[in-house]
């Protein structure tokens, strides 16, 4: 049983109708097929059009959307060899974060990422993707092993955000974080970032000062949770529609901004649609942007990652 | 122009300007409660004389309190694209902006300056906590961005002193994009082997506690101070339980490793002054101790200590 999202309901009735009418062509050997090719037709129909304009609030829901695929679903298909690496060789191993050596379409990288885990046992296991300071130190450990091989940095982002937690911020949640941005700004690797899901304030940027970010058509990336932003600036998280309008918090946004390089398209309905497809396009997009980083020098891509940051927000907005 | 921006502008602003504070009034010590005499409180740098607590300081009394003879030149920072979102919530965040504005007579929250301190140059950014909480949005970055480049080019130490509740959310993701700038800011004045220093005050937290403000070469905090990554309010509801006692404060800090020292606002000049000529100044300020001359004898243990000390010189 698909999950579907509110605004997907008269999406749900038509294929609901599909299903059944599918059940009884089985029994009664009627053919149906033309009643379910035109049902079928206007579900897509109705799909293009909710998707093609999706409003911020429900993007929201669809990169927060149970059935998205997420880091683990991507390294499976897409790293070969993948080799995990664990431990923030100070105090634990946080599962909210995920991270280790593979091959990506032939050469080897690091990847990383959090992960959100995709039923109970998992999300309480990988902490619903919300990293505690061991989780960015290890991370922070992994981007200078890469450093150290040459490897170049793959980094999948999906959180809410860091945990906000007495044992997270007794163990330096701000310092973790803060080192990890300054490693992510020292490597000289290429490195890549991509916003999958949720792009959750401090947590994300943490692991994505990359020379190019990219982001999922429906992923999310914003400096608050909507909801948070309500309780704070409107004094009632009921309008967490509102604060997701005037965030621009959408890929579609953050590229005029250019806070984002590129948006990677997700199949028809959103990437739990279809996991397969949007994986691939993920991966090409990927391995383009590895490609247009593989003759330059280290301390250029350093440079130019630096220079990217420090021009970012200057132009083109009045 | 109309009689509109001639007339009636100027009331509106009379309005709004602050009034000049007389010098009779009493404040309430927020921590202890008892009064205190306004010019008292002044006179102590803003630190109650009953119970020790550490008020807020504007940021030009910080200034004044850090350089020598109270004396120092402000910068002028870059302009930035105000409201890049036209943002609005229950209010414009342009109006917002216009309104800190006025009551501050600053453009934005952080204020940059250079001058001795201890008789040695050094660059200070200042944070603002009475605009707009000292977020930090594209101003904030573009000022310390300025400052870490005034840093190096007068080869001169770095202090920032942060007081800000974190990411300016009116500024959305492009907020969130100053933790990286200032990070840069930050990285650029280390790489000139210059001393970054941070001096932590009330609040700092979520941001910019999360960039630039935890990256100090040396971290010293004010007592009392709020320091963390999330609001107190957001973990008790994540967790559903009540927070220990000075939990987030920066005795809290210190004992937790995440600070150099927790030092009173009365002793943080001659700390900085310390900590600065001990970093800048790799021979000792006294008056040069003479060589041994050859034939005073050694004793051999001091001769083969020394002999090692050479060896490991050599590395």
């Amino acid at each position: 049983m698909p999950h579907y999202l509110d605004f997907e309901k008269p999406i749900a009735e038509l294929e609901g109708k599909i299903e059944e009418l599918r059940h009884l062509g089985g029994d009664s050997g009627v053919n149906i097929a033309d009643e379910v090719g035109r049902l079928q037709a206007k579900a897509e129909k109705l799909l293009r059009q909710s998707y093609g304009r999706l409003t911020p609030w429900q993007k929201v829901q669809v990169a927060r959307h149970p059935d998205r695929p997420h880091l683990v679903h991507y390294i499976e298909s897409l790293i070969d060899e993948f080799t995990p690496l664990a431990g923030d060789r100070a105090f634990g191993e946080d599962r909210a974060i995920i991270g280790g050596i593979g091959r990506f379409r032939g050469r080897p990288v690091m990847v990383m990422g959090q992960e959100k885990g995709n039923d109970t046992d998992s999300r309480i296991r990988h902490n619903f993707g919300s990293a505690r300071p061991e989780g960015y130190r290890k991370a922070r450990r992994l981007m200078l092993l890469a450093d150290r091989f040459g490897l170049p940095v793959l980094s999948l982002v999906d959180t809410a955000g860091a945990y906000p937690g007495i044992d997270a911020e007794a163990r330096g949640q701000a310092e973790a974080i803060a080192r990890c941005v300054e490693t992510s700004l020292s490597i000289e690797v290429p490195f890549v970032a991509a916003i999958i899901g949720e792009g959750g304030s401090g947590g994300a940027i943490a692991i994505a000062a990359a020379n190019k970010v990219l982001m999922l058509e429906h992923a999310i990336y914003s400096v608050i949770s909507p909801e948070g932003c309500a309780s704070i600036l409107w004094r009632s998280a009921e309008h967490a529609k509102d604060a997701a309008d005037a965030l621009k918090l959408t890929a579609q946004d953050l590229l005029r901004l250019e806070v984002i390089d590129s948006i990677v398209p997700e199949p028809l309905g959103g990437a739990h649609r279809d996991v397969p497809a949007v994986i691939q396009s993920l991966g090409d997009a990927l391995e383009t942007a590895l490609l247009e980083m593989s003759e330059i020098k280290g301390g250029v891509l350093r440079a130019r990652r630096r220079d990217k940051f420090i021009e970012m927000g200057r132009a083109g907005l009045s | 122009m109309n009689w509109l921006t001639n007339f009636v502008r100027p009331k509106i602003r009379a309005l709004v300007r602050k009034a000049d504070v007389p010098d009779n009034l009493w404040d309430k010590c927020p921590s202890c409660g008892k009064m205190i005499f306004h010019r008292d409180l002044e006179a102590n740098l803003r630190v109650c004389q009953h119970c020790g607590h550490h008020l807020r300081l504007d940021a030009k009394r910080r200034l004044s309190m850090l350089f020598d003879d109270g004396e120092y030149q402000r910068i002028e920072l870059p302009k930035v694209t105000l409201d890049p979102l036209r943002f609005r919530d229950r209010k414009r965040y342009a109006d917002r902006l216009k309104e800190a504005q006025a009551r501050t007579e600053e453009p934005d929250a952080t204020l940059v300056a250079h001058g001795l301190i201890g008789g040695r140059p050094a660059v200070v950014a200042v944070f603002d906590f009475a605009f707009l909480g000292g977020s930090m949005g594209m101003a904030v970055g573009e000022a310390l961005i300025a400052a870490s480049r005034l840093a190096v080019l007068q080869q001169a130490p770095l202090i920032v002193v942060p007081a800000s509740g974190g990411a300016r959310m009116q500024e959305g993701t492009l907020s969130l994009m100053q933790m990286p700038r200032t990070v840069i800011a930050a990285q650029e004045v280390k790489e000139a082997g210059l001393p970054y220093i941070v001096l932590l005050t009330d609040p700092t937290t979520g941001g910019v506690s999360a960039s630039f403000a935890m990256l100090g070469d040396i971290a010293i905090a004010e007592p009392g101070s709020i320091i963390g990554f999330a609001g107190a309010r957001v973990i008790e509801e994540t967790i559903r339980e009540k927070l220990p006692e000075g939990f987030q404060r920066a005795e809290y800090l210190l004992d937790h490793g995440m600070i150099d020292m927790v030092v009173p606002r009365h002793q943080l000049r001659e700390t900085l002054i310390r900590i600065l000529g001990l970093l800048r100044n790799p021979r000792p300020s006294a008056e040069v101790v003479a060589l041994p001359q050859a034939g005073i004898e050694i004793p051999a243990d001091a001769a083969a200590a020394a002999a090692g000390e050479g060896a490991q010189g050599d590395r």
